[in-house]
């Protein structure tokens, strides 16, 4: 802020007979636009003509807004809601949701094999992830990639939308069909977070489609074949999972500025 | 619709240029669309102009931070954005319009510049005003408040050139931005591109040349990645003679130019 003019200047300023220079004039009045008490000193050497004239204006425009229509209130959807659901993946997730019913459905019909929903917990978020960091499949892609904002906040902005679906779905098959909360969410979790580490390197459609490809070859085609529960998701791996997920998540901050560019493979 | 303007706008700026690049190439997919090219962009409105497949569009895309380039020096409003540079300052400074101009069609023009607005981290108090004014120097006013799906072409633009804007960028890189626009639409943003050229750096890439000529401080040309002309409009319609083709002059001296750079490329 510019320093206070004397009390003297604003009163010459204010005063309509007063010549004043045109610098010393814009110094104050900039000055003005940011002090309020040298307004108040200005507002109390008004002249009387000044004052009636303003008051002449105020008297009007409470004429004109009275006798105006009265203000509608502006129906409108609030920005943030804008922020973070992430329309384009509406099918995305609903295809996920629906998938995990059925699993829940098939191990009521068939309970005495290995449990469908612990194998598809771990893989679930994917589709969902890959979506939201998809050049293909976000229309504003190009814009949103030349944007500050553009980067690994915006990514787990949206992952966490995905994972808002999935992990409450989950935990509601995995309440129906008996199996522990921990066994189904830390996979879920563990690879969710792979899936931003790796995507730091190769991008997250990749990553996600590697590890979809990586956990149904070595995990769910052996289990299918043999009908047997495999290692991975014993009961009493879920601290394994939970620091793999945070050693992860851990790694994948350490990435933060390679999600500032739009690459070929995002 | 006047604005304030605060200290730090009109402090001056420490570099030469608002966009300086040396030697850049920028790779579309294998292809090096941009193949050492030297560019020095000012304050003004600059036309780009060249034939299809020229780099254009990569060069646009190179120059919004977007692609990274693959050789050569790029600074942006005295940063350098080649290396691992920290892109955020200077996109606070950019705005783009791309070439294939994506949208949500369920947003309104007003939430889509607004949700623009946030994403260029501009602060929250400024983002009414500043949505509002971009809308009504685009002539979108009447239309502020309609879904982005029931727009017509050239009123999509007309937003895209809107969000664009929304943060008074000091680069702005507007790739085709009269597709779809009716004559009176063109001449509305010729009189926006003089009023955009006067503080800042305005790079648009067209294939109307009178366009150019009529609203440009400066033309640009390239071909095959390369730059081949950078003057005045005049500069531009003195290349040409009245044996070649087109009809004006700046289309003569435009195809003078592309036909003396390809016997030279061809040699």
């Amino acid at each position: 802020m510019t320093p206070h003019p004397s009390p003297a200047l604003i009163a010459r300023y204010a005063d309509l007979e007063a010549e004043l220079d045109e610098a010393t004039m814009w110094s104050i009045e900039i000055h003005l636009e940011d002090c309020a008490d040298c307004r108040t000193l200005v507002a109390g050497s008004t002249t009387d003509d000044t004052r009636a004239l303003l008051a002449r204006v105020a008297v009007g425009v409470d004429h004109g807004i009275a006798a105006g229509p009265v203000p509608a209130r502006l129906r409108r959807r609030p920005a943030t809601l804008n922020r973070w659901l992430v329309w384009h993946l509406v099918p995305w997730l609903a295809m996920t949701v629906t998938v995990l019913g059925c699993a829940v459905l098939l191990e009521a019909l068939t309970p005495d094999l290995p449990s469908l929903v612990s194998l598809l917990a771990p893989v679930a978020p994917l589709p969902g992830v890959a979506i939201a960091w998809s050049r293909r499949h976000d229309p504003a892609w190009e814009l949103i990639a030349g944007t500050p904002a553009a980067g690994l906040t915006m990514l787990l902005r949206r992952t966490a939308a995905v994972l808002a679906v999935v992990v409450p779905a989950l935990a509601l098959a995995s309440s129906r069909t008996g199996i522990s909360l921990a066994l189904t969410l830390l996979p879920c979790l563990a690879f969710t977070a792979a899936t931003i580490a790796l995507g730091a390197w190769v991008g997250v459609r990749l990553a996600a489609a590697g590890l979809g490809i990586a956990w149904a070859l070595a995990v769910v085609l052996p289990t299918v074949v043999t009908a047997e529960s495999p290692w991975v998701l014993q009961p009493g791996s879920s601290g394994g999972w939970a620091l793999l997920t945070l050693a992860l998540a851990g790694f994948a901050a350490t990435r933060a500025n390679d999600f500032r560019r739009l690459s070929s493979h995002n | 619709m006047m604005r304030t303007v605060n200290a730090a706008e009109t402090a001056p700026t420490t570099y030469p240029w608002a966009v300086h690049a040396e030697g850049l190439r920028v790779r579309a997919g294998r292809h090096l669309a941009v193949n050492g090219l030297d560019l020095a962009l000012g304050t003004g409105v600059h036309g780009l102009l060249g034939p299809n497949g020229a780099g254009k569009t990569t060069l646009m895309r190179a120059l919004a931070t977007v692609v990274k380039p693959a050789g050569g020096r790029l600074t942006i409003l005295g940063e350098s954005v080649d290396g691992r540079a920290d892109l955020r300052r200077v996109r606070r400074g950019l705005g783009y319009l791309p070439q294939q101009f994506g949208f949500y069609p369920r947003f309104t023009v007003r939430e889509f510049v607004e949700y623009m607005a946030w994403l260029k981290e501009m602060p929250k108090a400024a983002v009414a005003g500043a949505v509002q004014r971009a809308i009504d120097r685009v002539g979108l006013t009447a239309k502020a408040d309609a879904r982005m799906k029931t727009l017509s072409g050239g009123m999509l633009r007309r937003a895209g050139i809107a969000q664009a804007v929304v943060n008074d960028p000091r680069v702005l890189l507007l790739d085709e931005p009269t597709v779809g626009l009716d004559p009176e639409q063109r001449l509305d943003f010729r009189e926006l591109l003089r009023d955009l050229g006067v503080d800042s750096s305005v790079l648009v890439s067209t294939h109307l040349v009178e366009d150019v000529v009529a609203a440009c401080t400066d033309v640009i040309m390239i071909n095959e990645g390369r730059l081949v002309h950078q003057g005045t409009p005049e500069t531009l319609v003195a290349q040409g003679g009245q044996g070649d083709a087109g009809d004006s002059p700046a289309e003569r001296g435009y195809s003078a130019l592309l036909r003396r750079h390809r016997a030279e490329a061809g040699r």
